[in-house]
């Protein structure tokens, strides 16, 4: 029988007989009575169940909700109950008692992992580092004042003691013979193979969209493999003048990367979902799971990407636009899979605004990504595509062509503005209505002509 | 300064459970491993928002892995009743379902993920029944409790609005909100050789206590609930666990076997009631100087399909209805319309806030009308200050407001006699730097074309009590051990407030202990009976002077022992700092308690409080409803843009009357985190509901409540200290509903914000979403 290793709290463990979908919080609970981490919505929104998972790249918080135990495999795991150490407490924890962090205290222990991580990495943004976890009791304020306490303390040794021993290998199984780890392929052609000759699988990446199929949908996803051992689909490969991206990249370690060569992408995946999220999310499930309102499509679309797919031996590349369909549809056959997606090297004129009805860690109303060049102050490129506005992530052909030769200001973009209605024909629905998404799509165009002129546009950049 | 407190009281103490809130070592009722054999329920719920049920087919549920029991309401010779009043929500639906997310039928399973997959194979058929949704159709269609809308009357209208210089009328929409407890709703019993131990996460042990007792026909002495702490609470646990505790006794009865049950956060959402949304509508007149002549106010109140508590919630949106301010002449209509969704039900502020968003759109339209700043209109039509037998303290200096002998009284004919509204405003003015700051606002909009900056002030009066009078009572049992260690319960319920910890230290400042000397433990139905619920912010005011009796009783009696001993008089010893002072000697706390027990002296007692002074005939809406207000303003802004309407908080200051503080920390705890929730409110949780009458909005990937990011980035918190005027626990005021109000003060700066983008006035609807303030900015602008 395969098995899964990983560390918990510093202690080995080692399991035979799991469920490859099973949650870690489920486990961390159900099974070790581990009940510090808290189910607080079960899909990876609220952060109460936040876990650190460290491996060879570092740190990282976590939804232990929906974090399968097929991705734990030679991982090394902290829960809260493993924060103190012979009764000393975490710095963090000893500035949240101070600071009156808690109130109620069931978001507590996922704010403290929350903050435990970004003290082990040095990360100091406050707000970016907890977008994941809500609190209803306290107005965020005294858990910030005790970020900014906590902040001045060294993490302590025991953080590090607990990894010392190095990180645990699991004896797994021949790849393609079952077991209860789920597949665990230990390359891409060997996955390739395998995915051809077993169509139905369903592939886990990030979970974080997959998570809610067994958390929310209660489905049975066997068979399952697991991608992230696949360290091919892991790498950002500079190629000429164009980035290629592994599909298994987290959309965390992307925004990193990009954040001087694509200011604007980088920027909007800010906001993308919450740093939980983003540090399990790979930019190949965003793809491939083909949702209308996932936020990397568009930006990808408007800078031109390229997406490979690859089935068995074969690969093909097509624009990533051409991949969606229609709703939920797209361009895959079965046994096929998204191997990367190929960018240019640079895009400094990308400009992507996401119109969300919260600012953080909420889905896009809308999303408009522009990547418009002009020579002499008129228009002579327009690529535009939106998300939240048609059933797929989509271009906004028309209003480009209605641009070209247009000066990028307020009056030159006006003449586009009625070119949208040919473009979209959005939906309502519980984020915004169909005449608000309209509105914004216009009027994101013209705060793009009045940022270009130096107007001020953006409620973030205003200090009080 | 007012002098600090003697002994623990008035210390910033942080909360008593905070080590083990951020160690995970606090149980929540889920965390609470049961006795072998435990088996785990979930409901099936309805699918139509009305409709006659036509046929159950549960076979696949039954034969579903791990099941062990499904029962309907065909399965109880009476089918239990879990409603707070009006014994109108059965456990399981009988025959007729009146919204979506009802409960049909109950699966009792070996595991919570096999018995929630069962619950999802039913077959069940129903007949389509009109269904109404909005409090339009309702009202239509004249379905509401009580016979008719509820209208109080104050002065004459006519003659008001005769001597009003300008009127305004309107219609707003205010939303609801969703409690977002972190903790969902939970609850276990385990069956005991008599009867029942519930735990359940609840504000109200005592409620539960009955419904249980009821449903299992037992005495309610055969039911124990103990309730150690919730994972927030906010009235969303007042009257909705009820469902959950009834259905875990009513199976641990069946079986013989512990039983637990916690909603998915999805279920929650789709069963739950929330705080009630309404509209309103408004005719409101002024005189040349700002002074209000009269207000017609009607609210629609949306109640959902039972009544729960949606009476008290409107009668006290009606008694909230003024607000800070004395009206002449006012006319409140409140119309309690049936629909057929999820039951609204209590939530922080229990109708407070929605009187007190109407008042203030008034004070909002009325100033914009005027051409005045809103400021003005308030400062005409405060409550005057009481001047008789009482001079207020000048806290800070430089603010003097005229004291009047003339004692106003609200709508519903109680005196307001403790106003500090017109000061503490004034105060805050200054502090904030309101006024510059508003000048420089609009010299900045106007050279800004997109983003709009906007700044409101808004003040809060609060009535303190249940208006339901019997539930103003608490009671309390203190034990002092014969080591001198102390054990406290009360009756009250810990959701995060820190409560406990509040009574902890008045029950330390009793003996001359230190908090941590008191001995915390959870709410149980065993030790203190025939408790009100944790609401109406009473927590600490009812609590508190429960414990003080009780610990005072014991301490009398330790003071007559060693006066006897000593022959001193009783009056002349001394508990401080965990000594005892007798006739010039000081002795260990500790041994004195030892004394006292070998000398058969009884080291136990109840405590017991009943409000003093209330009275109220809701029928008439005419009485004393409240013991006292607490007070309170915030000055909020903001900037919006005018391409998306999406906008942002930039600073918030905020000045609050606690009285005298029991724990400065907690309290500016309270008002931070009510400020937040109440801003969330009005801007980014908003509720949908389908045309078929489904929440489309339950779970936090739909329902936005504020994330870190949301809160004002300059939050400047002060307390308003001086003593209650009223004999309450340390002079104390309550704390856990009046600041939710502060929230208004977005609504009104966003409100400002969009003024500046036109002549209009911009009839702003809540949630002010992004999208409602573009479209309010592209209204005024056309």
């Amino acid at each position: 029988m395969a098995e899964l290793a990983f560390l918990l709290n510093g202690t080995p463990v080692r399991l035979t007989d799991i469920a490859p979908t099973t949650t870690l919080l489920d486990w961390l609970r159900d099974a070790r009575g581990l009940k510090g981490t808290k189910e607080g919505c079960n899909e990876g929104d609220c952060g109460a169940c936040t876990v650190m998972v460290q491996d060879v790249q570092g740190p990282k918080a976590l939804n232990a909700c929906i974090l399968f135990m097929g991705q734990l495999q030679g991982k090394a795991i902290t829960t809260v109950e493993g924060l103190s150490h012979q009764g000393q407490p975490h710095p963090v924890q000893s500035a949240m008692v101070a600071h009156h962090g808690s109130q109620c205290g069931f978001c507590t222990p996922g704010f403290v992992m929350s903050l435990a991580t970004a003290h082990l990495t040095g990360e100091r943004d406050h707000d970016m580092v907890l977008a994941g976890n809500l609190c209803r009791c306290t107005g965020y304020a005294p858990i910030i004042r005790a970020a900014e306490a906590a902040a001045l303390s060294p993490p302590p040794d025991f953080i590090f003691s607990q990894i010392s021993t190095g990180f645990p290998k699991g004896s797994v199984l021949p790849f393609g013979a079952g077991g209860s780890g789920g597949e665990q392929p230990p390359d891409l052609d060997a996955f390739a193979t395998w995915y051809e000759a077993n169509p139905t699988a369903t592939l886990i990446a990030g979970a974080t969209d997959v998570g809610l199929w067994v958390t929310k949908q209660l489905r049975d996803l066997s068979p399952v493999a697991f991608l992230a051992p696949i360290t091919e689909l892991d790498h950002i490969t500079a190629d000429g003048d164009r980035l290629i991206i592994g599909a298994g990249v987290t959309i965390e370690t992307l925004r990193k990367a990009l954040t001087h060569s694509h200011p604007g992408f980088a920027h909007m995946l800010r906001r993308y979902a919450s740093l939980q999220v983003r540090n399990a999310a790979t930019i190949g499930g965003n793809i491939a799971n083909g949702s209308p309102i996932g936020d990397g499509p568009p930006a990808l679309i408007a800078m031109g990407a390229g997406l490979t797919l690859r089935k068995g031996a074969q690969r093909r590349t097509i624009p990533l636009e051409d991949f969606f369909l229609d709703y939920r549809k797209q361009d895959r056959q079965p046994g096929e899979f998204v191997e990367s997606v190929t960018i240019p090297a640079t895009a400094p004129d990308l400009r992507c605004y996401k119109v969300s009805k919260r600012f953080d860690q909420d889905i896009s109303a809308v999303l408009g990504c522009f990547d418009i060049r002009t020579d002499q102050g008129l228009i002579t490129r327009a690529s535009i595509a939106f998300g939240g506005m048609a059933g797929i992530p989509k271009r906004a052909r028309a209003v480009e062509q209605a641009l070209i030769g247009r000066a990028l200001t307020p009056e030159g973009v006006a003449a586009a503005l009625p070119a949208f209605a040919q473009d979209f024909q959005p939906l309502s629905d519980m984020r915004a209505s169909a005449a608000y998404r309209m509105r914004v799509a216009q009027n994101l165009l013209t705060r793009l002509a009045l940022e270009a002129q130096g107007v001020p546009t953006d409620v973030q950049e205003v200090t009080p | 300064m007012t002098p600090p407190l003697t002994g623990a009281l008035g210390q910033s103490l942080p909360h008593d459970s905070a080590p083990l809130h951020v160690t995970g070592r606090a149980p929540y009722v889920d965390d609470i491993k049961l006795p072998e054999g435990a088996i785990h329920l979930a409901f099936g719920l309805s699918t139509v928002a009305h409709g006659e049920i036509l046929s159950i087919d549960l076979s696949d549920v039954r034969a579903a892995p791990g099941v062990v029991l499904v029962l309907t309401a065909e399965d109880f010779d009476t089918v239990p009743d879990v409603s707070p009043v009006a014994h109108d929500e059965p456990l399981l639906a009988r025959g007729v379902v009146h919204h979506i997310g009802q409960a049909v039928f109950l699966v009792a399973a070996e595991s919570h993920l096999a018995a929630r997959k069962a619950a999802r194979l039913a077959r069940v058929t129903y007949r389509d029944l009109p269904a109404l949704l909005t409090v339009e159709e309702a009202l239509a269609a004249n379905s509401r409790f009580e016979q008719g809308p509820v209208i109080w009357t104050r002065g004459d209208l006519d003659t008001g609005f005769a001597q009003a210089a300008t009127v305004v009328e309107g219609e707003m929409e205010v939303g609801g909100q969703e409690h977002f407890y972190l903790e969902g709703q939970v609850a276990a019993a385990i069956p005991t050789e008599d009867g029942v131990h519930v735990m359940a996460s609840t504000q109200h042990p005592t409620e539960i206590q009955h419904k249980v007792a009821h449903a299992l026909h037992l005495p309610m002495a055969a039911v124990r609930v103990e309730m150690r702490r919730m994972g927030g609470g906010f009235g969303g646990k007042e009257s909705q666990g009820n469902a959950l505790a009834v259905a875990c006794a009513v199976v641990a009865a069946r079986l013989s076997r512990p039983a637990k049950m916690r909603y998915d956060r999805d279920d929650d959402m789709m069963i739950t009631g929330k705080r009630h949304d309404l509209k309103i509508r408004y005719r409101a007149g002024c005189d040349a100087a700002g002074k209000i002549t009269a207000v017609d106010v009607v609210h629609l109140i949306r109640c959902g399909w039972s009544q729960d508590l949606s009476l008290a919630v409107a009668d006290r949106a009606m008694l909230h209805a003024d607000n800070a301010y004395f009206i002449p002449a006012i006319r409140i209509e409140s119309h309690r319309l049936k629909t057929n969704t999820q039951s609204a039900t209590a939530y922080r502020g229990f109708g407070g806030p929605q009187g007190i968003v109407g008042m203030e759109r008034i004070i909002d339209h009325l100033a914009h009308a005027m051409g005045l700043g809103p400021v003005a209109i308030m400062q005409a039509n405060f409550y005057a200050e009481r001047a008789r037998g009482f001079t207020p303290p000048d806290p800070r200096g430089g603010i003097s407001v005229s004291m009047k002998d003339e004692v106003q009284t609200t709508q519903y004919g109680m005196e307001v006699e403790d106003s500090v509204s017109g000061r503490l405003v004034a105060q805050l003015l200054q502090d904030s730097d309101y006024h510059a700051r508003r000048a420089a606002i609009a010299e900045w909009n106007a050279g800004s074309p997109v983003l709009k900056r906007g700044i409101a002030v808004t003040p809060v009066k609060f009535g303190i009590s249940f208006t339901l009078t019997f539930l103003n009572q608490a009671g309390a049992l203190v034990h002092v051990y014969q080591d001198g260690s102390v054990h406290l319960s009360h009756g009250g319920t810990e959701m995060g407030q820190g409560l406990n910890q509040k009574v902890a230290q008045v029950v330390a400042g009793v003996f001359g202990l230190a908090a941590r000397d008191i001995q915390i433990t959870a709410a149980d139905t065993g030790k203190v009976p025939n408790t009100s619920a944790t609401a109406a912010s009473s927590g600490s005011d009812l609590n508190g002077k429960a414990a003080e009796n009780a610990a005072l009783t014991i301490r009398d009696r330790m003071a007559d022992f060693l006066g006897s001993k000593y022959s001193v008089p009783a009056g002349s010893v001394r508990f401080s700092g965990g000594e005892v002072l007798v006739a010039g000697e000081s002795h260990a706390f500790a041994q004195v308690a030892g004394w006292v027990w070998q000398a058969r002296i009884s080291l136990s007692s109840t405590g017991f409080y009943a409000t003093p002074k209330i009275t109220w005939d809701r029928v008439r809406g005419q009485g004393r409803p409240f013991l006292y207000f607490a007070y309170g303003a915030a000055v909020t802004e903001v900037v919006i843009d005018t391409l998306t309407g999406e906008n942002r908080i930039l600073r918030a200051d905020i000045l609050h009357d606690t009285g005298r503080s029991l724990n400065p920390a907690l309290d500016i705890g309270q008002v931070e985190g009510a400020y937040v929730q109440g801003a969330g409110w009005l801007t980014t949780e908003e509720l949908v509901w389908d045309k078929r009458g489904r929440l489309t909005t339950h779970a936090p990937s739909t329902y936005k409540i504020p994330a870190v990011s949301d809160r004002p980035p300059i939050f400047n918190v002060a307390l308003w200290s001086e003593p209650n005027r009223e004999d309450t626990v340390g002079k104390s005021k309550a704390v856990g509903e009046p600041p939710f109000n502060l929230g208004i003060s977005v609504l009104m700066a966003l409100s400002d914000a969009v003024q500046a983008c036109g002549p209009a006035y911009p009839a702003l609807d809540a949630p002010a979403t992004a999208e409602r303030i573009l479209m309010a900015v592209e209204r005024i602008r056309a």
